[in-house]
């Protein structure tokens, strides 16, 4: 049951990954992206991590998704994008090149990967519930995640101060 | 898990799902009395007695409405965006107790559809994604107004939901769970949220009435700035979907609010009805079904004061809207959490030390 929903939701997800890239559309784009955060949510559950899952829909789908919808429909690049796109040949050229590096590199990294096989006897089911991972987060991995936190605070300064209206700047 | 509860289940999901759009059904009809009564008007009575098959006959006249889709719209997308919208509205209700155990025969059943841990997480999950209905359909329009609606509608949606998350943290280091059928547990008789927690559940009132586009929030549709707002192209069933999700989002965020702040269903002196009774079975299914009661009840009274406030505040200019939403209730809500964990750690110090 559970290797068939994996198998269903992995050729789902690797379907709305590419359906990503090759919608002409870019708002049809932003649709199959969000639909490949919720099966990838949908693998969170199968690990029995609820709390990702909800998590990433909430994070991603949610909000960063919404921004970018939100952008995407004020330029309005729906209609005239293949107007605008160059085709030449160079640019065929480097975009294959690049993608074929970038395939060696994964391909490279994944022969020798070594897949984590967890002892049955000693796993705990209930590594991915809230509580848990509450515990590691604030005992085993405080510094980080104290770091992240000082981090995302750095940036939101950051995105008030570029937000911040000039002195005598009339914007409307 | 046995057939017997998966039967259950199965029911339970179809009469809650039935239940919630009977519920929106008749919402619009009250708001409509409702409106009459505030304005002294007499308001719909013409379909049935007192005029109750009225959404029968609201549904029937926009089902024989031309259908309706502009020129240059992006036809999948226009199709799509009600059905999102309706689909996230009927998403929610399923992790809310209605009500506690029920006990027949040997086994008992519990008044929740789904039990996950992450119940509010799940609830804050599916509102977030109400957006994309309403930008969708903005977008596909292909028109200006819709598109302005649709933005408004959209950054709107976002900077309360960041408002609604604060407040809800608060009641979270209360409860200690996600879980809304604990939360629920743990106010048992009068032990209700509200008395702790006024603040958060101000802030997260203000936050409902802006989720789900109502007065005096609802600028994403008003018609004396954007003509329609994002459902401006919308004709017939298409607009009627749009309009019966948000009224299903009201019982839903009704349903919500009665849950975390309002005790869910549980009422006062309920330990003392239950141990009335001689057999603790029937004790336990008569405080049940009262708790059932209790409920509908809590929600039937968040709809009414939905409609009440839109029929008596006029509505914000969208400058307001955003310094309320993002000056004012956010560190607000930023405080009701200092104050919750110095109340939980003062607590703890008196009670332990």
């Amino acid at each position: 049951m559970t290797e068939s929903l994996f198998f269903f939701f992995a050729s789902l997800t690797l379907l709305c990954a590419l359906m990503v890239v090759i919608s002409k559309n870019p708002v049809y784009s932003v649709i199959f992206l969000i639909l490949t955060f919720f099966t990838i949510s949908a693998h969170y559950i199968l690990l029995n991590a609820q709390f990702l899952a909800a998590v990433n829909i909430i994070v991603y789908a949610g909000a960063i998704m919404v921004l970018f919808l939100f952008v995407l429909m004020f330029i309005n690049t729906g209609k005239n994008v293949e107007g605008t796109m160059k085709r030449n040949v160079l640019a065929k050229i480097a975009g294959t090149v690049a993608g074929g590096l970038l395939f060696t590199v994964v391909v490279a990294a994944l022969k020798d990967v070594t897949l984590g096989h967890p002892d049955p006897a000693t796993f705990n089911s209930q590594v991915g519930m809230v509580e848990n991972l509450g515990k590691v987060l604030f005992t085993k991995y405080m510094l980080p995640f104290q770091l992240v936190a000082v981090l995302f605070l750095v940036s939101m300064v950051g995105a008030v101060m570029i937000g911040k209206r000039e002195a005598g700047e009339q914007n409307f | 898990m046995d057939s017997v509860v998966l039967i259950y289940k199965g029911i339970y999901i179809l009469a809650i799902f039935g239940i919630s759009l009977l519920i929106a059904t008749y919402s619009t009809y009250f708001e409509r009395k409702i409106a009459a009564f505030i304005q002294d008007r007499v308001g719909p009575n013409r379909a049935g007695p007192m005029g109750l098959l009225q959404p029968l006959a609201d549904a029937g006249k926009l089902f024989f409405k031309e259908e309706f889709i502009p020129a240059n719209a992006n036809k999948t997308l226009f199709i799509l965006g009600p059905g999102i919208a309706m689909l996230v509205a009927a998403m929610t209700s399923a992790v809310i107790p209605f009500g506690d155990t029920l006990i027949l025969g040997e086994t008992s059943f519990d008044l929740i559809a789904i039990d996950v841990n992450i119940g509010i997480l799940y609830i804050f999950a599916v509102v977030s994604l109400g957006v994309y209905g309403l930008m969708i359909g903005g977008w596909a329009s292909n028109n200006k107004f819709s598109l302005l609606g649709a933005i408004r509608a959209a950054s709107q949606n976002i900077s309360y939901e960041l408002a609604m998350g604060l407040s809800l943290i608060a009641v979270l280091m209360l409860s200690g769970s996600l879980s809304l059928k604990v939360i629920a547990e743990q106010q048992a008789g009068f032990n209700w949220n509200i008395w702790y927690q006024p603040l958060g559940f101000l802030i997260f009132l203000i936050c409902a009435f802006a989720e789900t586009n109502r007065t005096p929030f609802d600028l994403p549709e008003s018609e004396a700035e954007l003509i329609g707002g994002y459902h401006t192209e919308y004709s017939s069933m298409k607009l009627g979907m749009y309009l019966f999700a948000e009224y299903i989002n009201i019982f839903v965020v009704s349903a919500v609010m009665a849950t975390l702040y309002f005790g869910a269903y549980n009422f006062p002196f309920m330990e003392n009805l239950r141990n009335a009774f001689d057999d603790p079975v029937l004790g336990n299914n008569v405080v049940t079904i009262l708790g059932v009661g209790v409920m509908f009840a809590k929600i039937f009274a968040f709809i009414f004061f939905f409609m009440w406030v839109r029929w008596t505040l006029p509505r914000f200019r969208y400058d307001q809207l955003m310094k309320l939403g993002w000056n004012i209730l956010i560190p607000l809500a930023i405080l009701n959490i200092l104050l919750t964990g110095g109340g939980i750690l003062l607590y703890d110090y008196f009670t332990q030390g």
